[in-house]
């Protein structure tokens, strides 16, 4: 399972940055959507997959038997899901915006504050 | 417990909160700001008191015992940065009362801003490298909402660039913790630090440094990494400007000195040429860029970026007096910077631009904004017996003690240099005679609406730039009982094992802690 997911990982990170080299603001926004997506991916896989165990600990014992999944890297994506959706929504509305008030989808064209 | 450790997080997001309540009646936002920014200037006081009484102050949150639960710890350091925000925001409270148009405070100015100094108290004190991102990220959504708050074109175009590479250094940061926590099994940072030295693969550690590098050089604006600061700092209302030249860079220098001296200090043999170098190259481009702009923000975000080198630089010597130099080099930017950004504001004002062709005059017109300016732009260059030059003797007398002989004579260099875009400054702006061409303020200039406010509140916005420049001045005059606060902050950075005991304590219980150890 973890060469999969290792291969997939590192389509995504390639897919997020050629998308983000594009000069198309929206594509660069997809392009940041797909990098965080990649990240959390990576947390999820390397912190090791374990099947079918669920942290449990048995009634009366003080910790669980044998080799059980790791919760945290769970809780931990979980976290950064929640704020990758919040800042991309943000990122959205202003590129939006951005789009309504210097009227073009070009970052060459954004050249204004650079000069 | 240990309130005043986390007072400092509490009282801002208590205060966004409250003043998110009062969305219609601007005077009670108003209220909410000084006051709740003061109450974070007197924690940090009570902060300070306690942590250079007892060196470290730690608490776990909920009681979940470290390396499990979520630890706030304050050290110097901390301390010290706490105690500067603290300032930073009740200054930057009050200027706004008279800087920041109806426009921008209905849409949330206070509350935003209670919420950026939330997400860079957090920053300053968690404990937890997880924790550490979590605040970033609530630094960097109020900064977001900052920046284009009044919608102008250029703040559009800053607000790409700024927020494209913020979000990338984030998913930098977060991937390093992901790969961190599947190296190490825990991300407390006294864990993880205690961990990394006993890793076996340590190729891979030093992979995790330079990534935690990258990110945190994205957030402190280090070279090659810092075009979208100077992109984007001068586009939004003053007062914006202001608090971000202030603190948001000095959060990632901040997090650079934590990492590097808790978590991979011993890669520092592979990762110190990097740092110097990329020092020495902040430096010299910041100041090579400043030199050539004629807009007065964008000179000053140019120097943001010259003045990180020199923290950076700090950090790289890895000396106790060093890192004392660095820290100190943070305090007295984070004073002079902001100070000189509420100076500019106060000079678009009264004419109008921030173009310096355009403007002249003012030293005549006003004075005491020329002292104050001449007190802080001489500070950034280092003259003595203002604060800047006791920040570049302590670094450039530690770096001839390392032998960096070359880096040191860049940071000689670059004072000078910095030197020039100051008198630049001041010939344009204060000494020169007003050009005839200014005689109606432009009204096209960012946030434009400030000609209609009254004249009678600018006396709001000399109150924090006498106070901050009086400070600059007082910081040179008692460098020495501050170098000694900064060089315990600097043995206690070198010193980890001391961060260590206090995060983890001597009585953990090792066997439960062995029990419930799932997939190292």
């Amino acid at each position: 399972m973890e060469p999969l997911m290792a291969l997939a990982i590192g389509l995504l990170y390639a897919t997020a940055i050629y998308m983000m080299l594009r000069r198309s603001i929206v594509k660069l926004v997809i392009g940041l959507m797909l990098l965080s997506n990649a990240a959390n991916l990576l947390i999820f896989t390397s912190a090791g997959m374990t099947r079918g165990a669920p942290p449990l600990i048995p009634e009366g014992a003080l910790a669980p038997a044998g080799q059980v999944a790791d919760p945290l890297p769970q809780a931990l994506v979980l976290t950064a899901i929640v704020i990758a959706f919040g800042v991309l929504a943000f990122a959205v509305v202003l590129i939006r915006r951005a789009y309504e008030i210097v009227k073009a989808d070009d970052l060459d064209k954004m050249k204004d504050t650079d000069t | 417990m240990r309130p005043e450790v986390a007072l400092p997080v509490i009282i801002p997001l208590l205060s966004g909160a409250v003043s998110l309540l009062f969305w219609r009646s601007r005077p009670m936002q108003r209220f909410i700001a000084v006051a709740g920014t003061l109450a974070l200037l007197v924690v940090g006081l009570w902060l300070i008191t306690s942590v250079s009484r007892e060196g470290y102050v730690v608490i776990h949150m909920g009681s979940w015992q470290a390396p499990y639960g979520i630890s706030l710890v304050a050290d110097m350091l901390s301390a010290i940065m706490i105690l500067l925000t603290g300032i930073i925001g009740l200054g930057l409270a009050i200027y706004s009362l008279a800087s920041t148009g109806p426009n921008h405070e209905k849409f949330g100015f206070y509350p935003l801003m209670h919420l950026l100094l939330a997400g860079v108290a957090g920053a300053f004190l968690t404990g937890d490298i997880f924790n550490l991102y979590v605040w970033f990220e609530v630094m960097l959504v109020a900064s977001f909402a900052l920046l284009i708050l009044g919608g102008e074109k250029a703040q559009m175009e800053g607000a790409i660039k700024y927020v494209t590479l913020n979000l990338l250094a984030s998913v930098i940061f977060l991937t390093a913790i992901g790969l961190l926590y599947g190296m190490v099994g825990t991300l407390n940072m006294a864990d993880v630090g205690q961990r990394l030295a006993e890793a076996e693969n340590q190729g891979m550690v030093e992979v995790l440094a330079v990534m935690f590098m990258i990110a945190f050089g994205i957030k402190a604006a280090a070279f090659p990494l810092f075009f979208w600061l100077p992109a984007s700092y001068h586009t939004p209302p003053v007062a914006v400007s202001a608090l971000f030249a202030g603190l948001l860079t000095k959060v990632g220098v901040y997090s650079l000195f934590r990492v590097f001296t808790l978590m991979f200090d011993q890669t520092m043999d592979y990762v110190q040429d990097i740092l110097l170098w990329g020092a020495a190259l902040t430096m010299v481009t910041g100041v090579l860029g400043a030199a050539a702009q004629y807009e007065f923000r964008r000179i000053l975000s140019f120097h943001i970026v010259s003045q990180i080198g020199y923290m950076i630089l700090g950090l790289a010597l890895f000396t106790p007096l060093a890192l004392a130099g660095g820290i100190f080099a943070v305090m007295h930017n984070i004073i002079v910077k902001t100070n000189l950004f509420l100076i500019s504001g106060i000079t678009h004002r009264l004419q109008g631009t921030y173009q310096l062709k355009k403007m002249g005059g003012l030293f005549k017109e006003r004075p005491w904004l020329s002292v104050a300016f001449f007190l802080s732009a001489f500070s950034l260059a280092g003259v003595p017996p203002l604060s800047g030059f006791f920040a570049k003797f302590v670094i450039v007398r530690a770096g001839i003690e390392a032998e960096a002989y070359v880096v040191t004579a860049v940071a000689l260099a670059v004072g000078l240099m910095t030197l020039y875009s100051m008198v630049k400054i001041w010939n344009e702006v204060f000494w020169k005679k007003l050009p005839e061409d200014n005689l109606v303020p432009e009204a096209s200039t960012p946030s434009g609406d400030e000609g209609r406010l009254v004249k009678s509140s600018l006396g709001l916005m000399y109150l924090p730039v006498a106070i901050l420049a009086l400070f600059t001045v007082l910081i040179g005059v008692f460098a020495q009982p501050l170098m000694e606060m900064m060089l315990m902050a600097g043995e206690q950075l070198m010193n980890s094992q001391g961060y260590i005991d206090a995060v983890l304590g001597d009585d953990q219980d090792v066997l439960l802690r062995e029990a419930l150890e799932v997939n190292p």
